[in-house]
């Protein structure tokens, strides 16, 4: 078995209050894992812990069989292996949509510009923006930052991408080409961890679902489909109810 | 119509003494500025620091430094420190170490600001690119602090150069001083001259602040 994430009994508390008690799970290479569950039910945070940006107080995560330690120098080479993507997408405001994505391949990975540029602009093109690598952040919609934060994420050739809720913040008509990226990538073998409040799109991407509440894991299932038409747990019917309308 | 007295202006040397005036409003003010603008850096980091000794230390050194006149700052140091210290400052040092120290803090207080106005959210997607933490600054949030810090604290800029006006309070011959002197003398000959000669100064004071305004208007529009 090629585990590229395991977590082991992570344990999360921001003071006295626990977010995460004693979740495990393992994510295997090209596998697409999506986590879903109410807002505040810890997910966010379980991503940030995936990459080192939350420090943890139990358990341990390993990626790519390293263990993730924020305090660690090595945190910097693992961070390398994971791409993320946020909300409310990120890009550096005061730098080009090109110079955004080619930043770190180059001044990180020490990749020269030429090299870093070349790439940049094909995955641009793949996800339909490379006319607009010249733009700043401030002159795209949501829809086109998020695919560009993406793209910044891929140039790193990272083993997983982890989403944390990148459509949330975007107009409905934007949040379909995202997905759509999405999509794509999944079906390329990416593996990928995704945040999400998209059921359907949930349920078309996912290899397995996992459904957290209140710090806990309480479904996990690679019948995705059956998740959603029979949920085994109360709390996971209960919250799937309040995506549907009589 | 009254003439305006800008002729008295034109008698010898007082245009000349007028801009020598001038330039010493204007040395202690770009003096002053650059010291504050370095101190300002450190004392805005250390004011982002997690100490909170430190933190309530110069929150204390600006809440002094903004309810405290400049002017009873400039006596204090000039009029009082030679007597009680024994020092024998000059009044152009006394008046940029009062400027410094006005500068410094307000400085200071700019780049806390601007440093603060960085979303965490920034840092974090840095750090998720792989990026060490010298790089994180380095790229990331030092030109965005910069490009907020520059505008406001060009700002600050002006303000000193208005306020060495209050210098002349300790015996400093600079244009405000140059302009009375001026005027109390040829009273007699043209008594309208402190219309026109206060208005030549106004005129010196918005010729040295404006380009520095639009400068900080220009910078505000790029980079917003």
């Amino acid at each position: 078995m090629s585990e590229l994430v395991k977590v082991e009994h992570l344990h999360k508390e921001f003071g006295k209050n626990v977010v995460l008690k004693d979740i495990n799970l393992s994510v295997e290479k090209g596998e697409v894992v999506v986590i879903i569950g109410p807002s505040g039910c810890g997910k966010s945070t379980f991503l940030r812990c995936l990459n080192g940006l939350e420090g943890i107080e139990g358990g341990i995560v390993y990626v790519d069989g390293l263990p993730v330690e924020p305090e660690s120098k090595d945190i910097y080479k693992i961070r390398q292996k994971i791409g993320m993507v946020f909300q409310y997408y990120e890009l550096f405001p005061h730098k080009t949509v090109i110079e955004n994505i080619i930043l770190s391949p180059m001044k990180v990975q020490k990749r020269n510009r030429d090299d870093a540029v070349r790439e940049a602009i094909e995955l641009l093109d793949k996800v339909g923006l490379a006319d607009k690598k010249d733009y700043y952040p401030r002159q795209l919609s949501g829809g086109q930052k998020q695919r560009v934060a993406i793209v910044r994420a891929l140039i790193m050739h990272p083993d997983v991408l982890l989403f944390d809720e990148v459509t949330a913040a975007l107009d409905p008509e934007m949040v379909h080409e995202v997905l759509q990226t999405m999509l794509e990538l999944a079906k390329n073998g990416s593996t990928m961890i995704i945040v999400t409040h998209e059921m359907a799109f949930a349920k078309a991407v996912a290899d397995r679902i996992v459904f957290f509440d209140q710090g806990d894991i309480v479904e996990e299932t690679t019948d995705v489909k059956g998740f959603f038409e029979e949920p085994s747990t109360e709390r996971a019917k209960k919250f799937l109810k309040t995506f549907a309308y009589e | 119509m009254h003439s305006l007295g800008i002729d008295v202006l034109l008698k010898g040397t007082n245009m000349l003494r007028l801009l020598k005036g001038l330039w010493v409003s204007v040395e202690i003010s770009l003096i002053s500025v650059v010291i504050s603008i370095v101190l300002g850096l450190v004392v805005g980091a250390l004011m982002t620091s997690k100490n909170k000794l430190l933190k309530a230390f110069l929150r204390l050194y600006l809440e002094t430094v903004r309810i405290m006149p400049q002017m009873v700052l400039l006596f204090i140091v000039y009029f009082g420190s030679t007597r009680v210290f024994g020092l024998n400052i000059t009044a152009e040092l006394s008046a940029i170490i009062v400027f410094v120290f006005w500068g410094t803090a307000e400085m200071g207080d700019l780049v806390r600001g601007s440093i603060k106005s960085i979303p965490k959210i920034q840092y974090d997607s840095a750090y998720a690119l792989g990026m060490g933490k010298f790089q994180v600054y380095y790229y990331i949030i030092f030109p965005q602090t910069i490009r907020r810090l520059l505008p406001l604290s060009i700002n600050l800029v002006t303000r000193m150069i208005k306020t060495t006006s209050l210098v002349m309070m300790i015996g400093i011959v600079e244009v405000l001083k140059v302009a009375q002197q001026i005027i109390e003398a040829n009273r007699r000959s043209s008594p309208n001259a402190a219309f026109g000669v206060f208005a030549v100064v106004f005129l010196l004071y918005f010729i040295v602040c404006w380009p520095i305004t639009r400068l900080a208007t220009s910078l505000e529009k790029r980079w917003e």
